[in-house]
Order: C-alpha cells, then structure tokens, then sequence
C-alpha cells in the first residue's frame, strides 16, 4: 500500500477533473441568493439620494405608508439606537443617510411591502426634501482649497493588525485637520532627488487616467435576512460571510454566535461581493418589520452601491545609459468615493504594487485616496495593481524607445530575480519573471503580422496577494469512507468547491467522487477570514491539508486503541491506516470500531496563521506576465486585439482547465478596462449607469488567437507548491495594451480605455474631449 | 433609477381592475393556466410564480442576454416580454433542456469544456445556442461567435464557449444525442 508522503505520485490534483458545481449549474438546479424566497417574506426596495451632495430636510412616508401592502418605511431616524453604520476598516458608512446624502444613488430610505412591486411603487412615493450643497465631484474639486467637506467627522478606526501587515508602511494616524483625503500612504527608500539629478535619462508620464469601474458581476447585489428572538440569519452574495457577519453583530449588538451569514453559489463576484453591501439593509428592514426582508438591487443601484478606484498617477524614473533603473517617483491620486470601504487597503495596496517587481534602489511612492461626492469605491480584482502599472509599465516603453532597448530587454535588465525582495523585509520573489516574460515575448513574435498599424506591446507585475493569513478548515471522516469538507471560502465561479475536493481526496487517499464540500454559512462551517486575493487554493488549501493529517493522525490513534496496536506499528494510508502484518483497515472501519456502532465520525481541523511558512507576508506574489497584438484602425482609431498572450506563474495548477479559465477570464476583463470601460460622471449622476452604454467585451471582441501558458515551478507556500491564481491576468492587460497602441501609432496613450475617439485624437494630435 | 419591471403573480387578482390578464401556455412541455399582472415580465412569471428560477435576470434592458428563453422556438428576453404575450405559445427554458437524467449535448459540452464558471449567465447562452443550432447544425465559429454577441459572460472569457457549443454542433450532427 503506497504511504501518504509529499513523494508520492499525485492521484487526484494536477488533473483537469470535472468541475462539481458545474452539473447543477447547466441544469438550472443551482441555487444563487436571488433564487431564495423564504415563506411570508417582504420584499425591500432603497429610496435613494437624488443629489450628490445634500442636507436631508425632511422625509414624508405617509402617503408611501397609505399605498396598499406596504409594511413599513425605514428611515435613518428609525435605527438611531442601533449602530447605524459599518465598515471594516473605518465604520463611516451609514446604513441610511444620516443627516445628508453624500453621492447620488445614496440609500436614504428603504420601504418594505408585501410584494416587490409595492414596494417598488410606494419608494416612489416616499417625499424626501433636500438642501442641496456644493459637492466635490472629483479628486480635483475635492482637493481645492474651499472644497466642501464629504466627511465632517472622522471615525475611529477598527481595522486590526491585519491591516498594518498587509499594507507596506501604514499610515492611519488620527488626522488633525479636517480635509476630503480620505488616506495617505508613503513608501520608498535612497534618495530619489540625487539619483534624479545625476540620472543618465528621466522619463516622465504625468497624469496617467486610470478610469472609475464597475465589476459587472452579472448577479447584482441582494439579500436576504430574517431577526427573529434576537437572532439574525442573512442569506446574501457576500465574499466574505464571516466578515459581514462581524459589521452586522456590531449594528445589532448581538454575540457573533447570533448573526448567521449563509452564502450560496454566487453570480460573480471579483471582488466587487467583498465585505459588506446590502445585508444591513435587509437586516434593519427585518429588524424593523419582524418579518423576513428580502432586498434584491437591478444593475443600476449596483453600480451605485460600489465601484472600483479610479486613479491618476504621475511617475517619473531615472536610467543609466544602461537602462538600469536607478529610481522611480511615483504620485499616486484615488477617487474613493463617498465613503472608504476597502479603499485604504486597495491604496496601500496601489502603492505597494506600482513600481513593479523591478530592482529599484531610490523610490518615492506617495498616494493619496480621496473622498468625493461619487458613488464609493471598493475592490475589484487585483485592486491596486492595475492602476498604477497602466501608468508605470507604459513609462517603462517609453524609456524603452528613448534608450532604443527592445522593452522586453529594459524589464529583464530590471527585473528582480527568484527569490529578491521587491519590497523590503517581505517575502522574496517566489516566481521567475524573466523566464516567464521570455515565452510571452516569443508567443507574440512567432505569430506577429509586418503591417504598419500593428504594434506588440506587454507588461509585467507582481502583486503582494494571498491576503492576511487566518484560515481554517475541517473535515469529517464518514463511516462509509466518504468525506466531508467544512469551509468558509465562498465557491463564486473560481471553483474553490473542486479544489478543495481534490485536495482532501489527495490527502485522504480516496475517490474524488465520496468527497463533498460545503462552504460559506457561520453557523456551520469553519472560519475563512475572506474569499479575495486569490488566496483560497493556498491558504485555505493549506488548512484543508492540516486538517486532513490531524483526521489521519485520529484515525491512527483510534486504531493503536482498538486494535492494541503500538503507535510504531502504524502507518497512515490511502484511505485507512496499516497496521502489523501489512493489515490494512479503512477509515470507516476505524470510526466504527472506536465507537462500537454502525455511526460516529472523525473530525480533522487544520488552522493557518501568521507562522512558519506563512509568517512572512505576503503569502505569494502573483504575477501578472502578459502580452497583446493590436492593430489599430488609423482612421476610425478602433484597436482590434489580434493576439492575447499570458503566462499564468501559478506554482502548481491543481486543476489546469480551471487555472487556464481563471487567467483568461481575468485577462479578458483587463482588456474592457483597457479598450471599453469607464464609469462617467456628468453633473451629480453617472450618464452610463447600465450595460448598454457601461460597455464589457462580447463574444466578438475575442482576440483571434489566444494563448494561455501555465507555468509550474512548485515554488509557492501552499499545497504541492501551488500559489494563487485569477486575478494575475488582469493587473498588466490595460498597460500591455496601451503600450502595443503606442507602438502601433508611434505616441503614447495617457489614458484607458482606449475608446475609438481617444485613440484617434491621439493620432490627429487632438486634445482629450471635455468630459 | 430605472423603473422596476418584476411585478407579483399572486396578488394578480387582486390589484388594479382590469390590470390582470388570463394566460394559457406551456411550458417545458407542462401546460400552465393562470392570471397574471399586464406588467408581470416572463422573466418573473418563471421565477416568481412558476419557480423554475434555472432563467436568471441581470440587466434588465435585453442587452446582456443572461434571461434568454425560447417562446415558440425563438429566443426572447424574458427580462421585457411581458408574461401576458406567452398566452397561446409554448416556452422553453434550461429546465427543460435535459431529457430526464440525460443532458442535452450543449449542457454536456458545456461542462466538458468550463464554458462557465459562476454559472449566472448560463442558463441564457444555453438556450441561445440552442436556437443557433437548430437553425444552423453546422455553424463556423465566427457564426457561432455572431449569433451569441448578445450574451454577455464576465467569467471565462469566451473561448470555452465557442468550443463547447462547436463540440455540440458536431455531436448532435451525429445523432449521438437529443
């Protein structure tokens, strides 16, 4: 019987199994949060902010009240002896405006009817009466010296350690003076200005417009909650369960232990489903009616509900004739909207990850989140990356033709190698870039046409991903042999729930088939602090590994229990233990032999923390290596994308197909952020707040060729040597894009997306249009 | 915001005098007789008041193709086409895709081949490429690529797509399922 050690030959991962949820999913079986309507649920609809920025003079609910089936109104007033806000980094966001609106689209009341369509009808006619104030729209009107203020007060902050370790020098003191800077982070070390002053060549790109963005995941944001005998049991499409959980106990002043957050399949997520959304909504509507409330949102108040960081950046870097990097000074501007959310940690983020896994001895990072009178900003995959490598991988091209260096050259001559810190005191690189950017580099060039108005263009980043380490998973030895796994990592498209299954069959030494995987409800499965960063595959999957050696260690001690066997003279096996003369007993036999009936279980728990191999952040790097052909229409400016290249360093790909899905589906969103999206604010309301004119890619917009390379070092902390995966493909794609439109018409993009128009008036020599 | 276009079923009767419409219609092969608000979508017929909740809406302006169903053959969006439109027609849905325990040829492409991920927008290129082949049974990719523009998917980029429904072409071309 083959032991149960890391030599062995791998029987379940490394293979493209059949995703599970995947059956359920082509039937119509599967179950998503909209799909659920309890017995003698009220259905919820926002009355929301018509201004952006407004005192709240009065609100009439009568006549709302008169209209039939109307339960109830629920305004700000009628949950001021709750605590009325929430946020897990800084708890500024009101449940229901407060006092005044700050954005347009702000939630301001929430009216509960016996139908959807009541509820529908009378939000319409619920009065609210405004004195409007002057807004700051944008990060400039915001940081001019007479800006209104968006925030009046500050809140104390509740963010843990957690925060401080993810973010590379934080800076979260109290700030004194009121101001719309929402947070300010800097970074660097050497000293920039001299290395500036005696700099061989600088390369400057100033105002870099990375747009605002919607995640689009196609399942808007609903809810479903029920407070009953002080209890509150939320079913919802959140990421996080265990971490809204902990904003709704805050609200209610329950125990953790009474607030329920029961998450199922989700219709998209990519980070947008990160913490929490619309489950206080939900929960004071039930709250208010003792009646289940559920709150389903359309495309339009979920554009408004979140939406990514917008970002303008300044860099400068300073070469030798070589094109050694010997600095980069990096400005760093976001747009956070009206309330913070996760934008403090997508700027640390931002500034940690925009001057590139490149050998820097002299750097000035400094970024600043704004507050504005936008709807608020939070994650979406890969948050902090993108926004600044558009700007700075482009810089890097740019520097490239000023030296005449092929840009793949310039970064390899950059690059930092296997095992080099990019930030100091952190986890070294665990990827090999150059290897990697070689067969982007030879993907694109084998395949490139000769023509005129084509030009190649990639980019590289490394992303400190992975998250803060508290994960923790369970598995249940059945007596059959068959396996339950318990996580709290949300199953939202990526394919977690096979994953996982194939990791304990691994493990355990069974069948794929007897194992099954139930994840994301507090009350019942074990704790995952989130489901973002790509962290599951590693940090979930390495508690998954822990949990089922401590299932095969129980086993082994029940069996030296009833057999009377001496813990030497047994051995863990596919699936049971060994004991003298090569007797082989199963783990059901175990579990029932110890408990002397046909019943009984073994529980594996596997806990990750801040220690041994995951006490260095971060947890992985993920790399982004991709590359794109372009040919670009040079009297329509219209960029069709020929070739798509990307090369996803992943370690080791547990599930191949479902790795290769992962990075073509991150890189075909990065490339609507670089050739079609951008949220537009005119006056106080979006003008695109829809996906007819909020335009993603479509079939058609399909490169012609498309290949997806995996590479597999086994170089990574989690399972089999296997690092994050999923967002990678996103962060360079606006970069890699804008630089192979550059290449193409011979002048540098200074924004994205590169809409026809833009790219036209790039080449004519035309200023950007007036907004 | 948008006016909200879901309207209830069961309170059909009771609301407005003349705002309820009878509709007779099948639907996966089950015939269904009903009253239902003049603004109830089918979207919301299906999912509300006959719980086949497999169709899922998304943006509710018929571009991103997520709610398609068939009604008489042709692919609609069930988001805008009111229920009351359906009396007399038949309606097809991803519930009635499968023949008992044996799944369609598309749904067993699509699987093979992850053409989906979170699964939202599944349900509606299912159906989509359904009516693609049976008006055409051997389409090239670019027709396949043509006919399901309409549809949007944020997860997988596509390319599965285009096979999965390539692979299922071919394999009902050969009679070796429904």
């Amino acid at each position: 019987m083959p032991e149960v050690d890391a030599g062995a030959e791998h029987g379940t991962v490394g293979r493209s199994v059949q995703r599970r949820d995947l059956l359920e999913k082509v039937t119509g079986a599967a179950i998503y949060t909209v799909d659920i309507t309890p017995p003698g649920t009220l259905h919820a609809k926002v009355v929301r902010s018509a201004y952006a920025h407004a005192q709240i003079v009065r609100i009439d609910a009568e006549a709302a009240l008169a209209m039939p089936g109307v339960v109830a109104v629920v305004t700000a007033d009628d949950i001021k002896d709750l605590y009325p806000r929430f946020g897990h980094i800084v708890p500024d966001h009101y449940i229901l405006a407060t006092g005044k609106v700050r954005y347009y689209g702000e939630p301001v009341a929430l009216v509960v009817a016996e139908t959807f369509a009541a509820a529908a009808d009378a939000a319409a006619e619920v009065e609210v009466h405004y004195s409007e104030l002057p807004a700051a729209m944008s990060v400039a009107e915001a940081l001019a010296p007479s800006a209104p203020l968006v925030h009046e007060e500050a809140f104390v902050v509740s963010a843990d350690e957690s925060f401080s370790a993810m973010a590379a020098t934080p800076t979260l003191e109290e700030v004194t003076e009121r101001t719309n800077v929402a947070h300010e982070v800097a970074l660097g070390w050497g000293d920039v200005e001299a290395a500036l002053a005696s700099a061989h060549l600088v390369v400057s790109n100033e105002g870099m417009k990375f747009p605002m963005l919607y995640a689009y995941a196609m399942e808007p944001y609903n809810a479903i909650a029920t407070y009953a005998d002080g209890q509150l049991h939320v079913i919802s499409t959140a990421q996080h369960p265990f971490m809204v959980r902990t904003d709704l106990a805050r609200i209610f002043d329950l125990p953790l232990a009474r607030v329920r957050v029961q998450v199922p399949y989700l219709g998209g997520g990519y980070g947008s489903k990160s913490y929490t959304k619309v489950e206080p909504l939900a929960a004071v509507g039930s709250w208010a009616t003792g009646r289940p409330v559920k709150l389903v949102l359309d495309v339009e108040e979920a554009i408004y509900t979140t939406r990514a960081d917008a970002a303008e950046v300044n860099v400068r870097t300073a070469f030798d004739a070589d094109g050694a990097i010997l600095a980069r000074d990096i400005e760093l501007r976001l747009d956070s909207g009206a309330y913070a959310d996760n934008s403090p940690l997508v700027l640390a983020k931002a500034a940690n990850r925009c001057f590139g896994p490149y050998r820097i001895p002299n750097l000035r990072v400094r970024a600043r989140s704004v507050y504005t009178n936008t709807s608020p900003a939070s994650s979406y995959r890969g948050f902090g990356a993108p926004q600044g490598s558009f700007a700075c991988e482009v810089n890097l091209d740019k520097a490239a033709d000023l030296l005449s260096i092929d840009g793949d050259e310039l970064r390899r001559r950059n690059l930092v190698d296997h095992g080099e810190e990019i930030l100091p005191g952190k986890r070294g690189l665990d990827a090999d870039l150059k290897a990697d950017l070689d067969l982007v580099v030879d993907s694109l060039r084998r395949d490139a046409t000769q023509a005129q108005a084509s030009g190649i263009g990639y980019a590289v980043t490394a992303s400190d991903a992975g998250a803060f380490p508290v994960s923790t998973a369970q598995v249940r030895l059945q007596t059959d042999g068959s396996v339950v796994v318990l996580s709290g990592s949300t199953e939202m498209g990526q394919g977690s729930r096979s994953t996982l299954a194939q990791i304990a069959a691994e493990e355990l030494g069974v069948e794929l088939d007897v194992v099954s995987v139930s994840q994301s409800d507090t009350a019942t499965v074990a704790y995952e602090r989130t489901t973002g960063a790509s962290r599951t595959t590693t940090l979930t999957g390495l508690a998954l590994q822990r949990a089922c050696a401590d299932a095969r260690s129980k086993a082994a001690e029940m069996a030296a229990e009833v057999f009377g066997w001496s813990a030497g003279e047994i051995t863990q096996v596919r699936g049971g233990v060994c004991g003298p003369q090569e007797r082989f007993v199963a783990f059901g036999e175990v579990i029932m032999r110890w408990f002397g009936a046909n019943a009984g279980e073994i529980t594996g728990i596997g806990l990750v923390r801040r220690t041994g191999a995951t006490q260095k952040m971060p947890p992985f790097w993920e790399c982004g290596i991709v590359g794109v052909e372009v040919d670009v229409d040079q009297e329509t400016g219209e960029i069709d994308v020929r070739q798509l290249v990307t090369v996803a360093d992943v370690g080791f790909a547990i599930n191949p197909r479902a790795v290769e899905g992962q990075d073509l589906g991150a890189a075909t969103q990065g490339m609507g952020i670089a050739l079609f999206e951008e949220l537009i604010y005119d006056g106080p309301q979006l003008v695109n707040p829809n996906v007819v004119d909020y335009r993603v890619p479509r079939m058609r917009d399909l490169p012609a060729k498309i290949d997806t390379m995996i590479v597999e070092r086994r170089d990574g902390i989690g399972p089999y040597g296997a690092k994050g995966a999923g967002e990678g493909a996103l962060n360079p794609m606006a970069a890699a894009v804008a630089s192979a439109v550059g290449r193409a018409i011979g002048k540098w993009p200074t924004q994205v997306p590169l809409t026809p128009e833009r790219v036209w008036r790039l080449i004519n020599d035309l200023p950007e249009a007036e907004s | 915001m948008s006016e909200p276009h879901v309207s209830e079923t069961k309170s059909a009767t009771t609301s407005r005098p003349g705002s309820a419409t009878e509709v007779a219609t099948t639907v996966n092969g089950v015939a269904h007789r009903s009253w239902v608000a003049n603004r109830t979508t089918l979207a919301s017929f299906l999912r509300d008041g006959l719980t086949l909740t497999g169709t899922k809406v998304s943006c509710e302006l018929q571009v991103c193709g997520v709610c398609s169903v068939l009604v008489d053959g042709q692919p609609v969006s069930s988001c805008t086409y009111l229920a009351a439109d359906v009396d007399g027609r038949t309606v097809e849905t991803v519930e009635g895709l499968a023949s008992g325990e044996r799944l369609h040829a598309l749904q067993q492409a699509f699987v093979r081949n992850f053409a989906l991920q979170c699964g939202f927008c599944t349900p509606g290129f299912l159906m989509m490429s359904k009516a693609l082949l049976e008006r055409n049974p051997d389409p090239t990719e670019d027709e396949v690529r043509e006919y399901l523009d309409g549809n949007i998917c944020r997860c997988t980029g596509y390319q599965p797509i285009v096979a999965a429904v390539l692979e299922a072409a071919a394999e009902m071309r050969g009679g070796r399922s429904a």
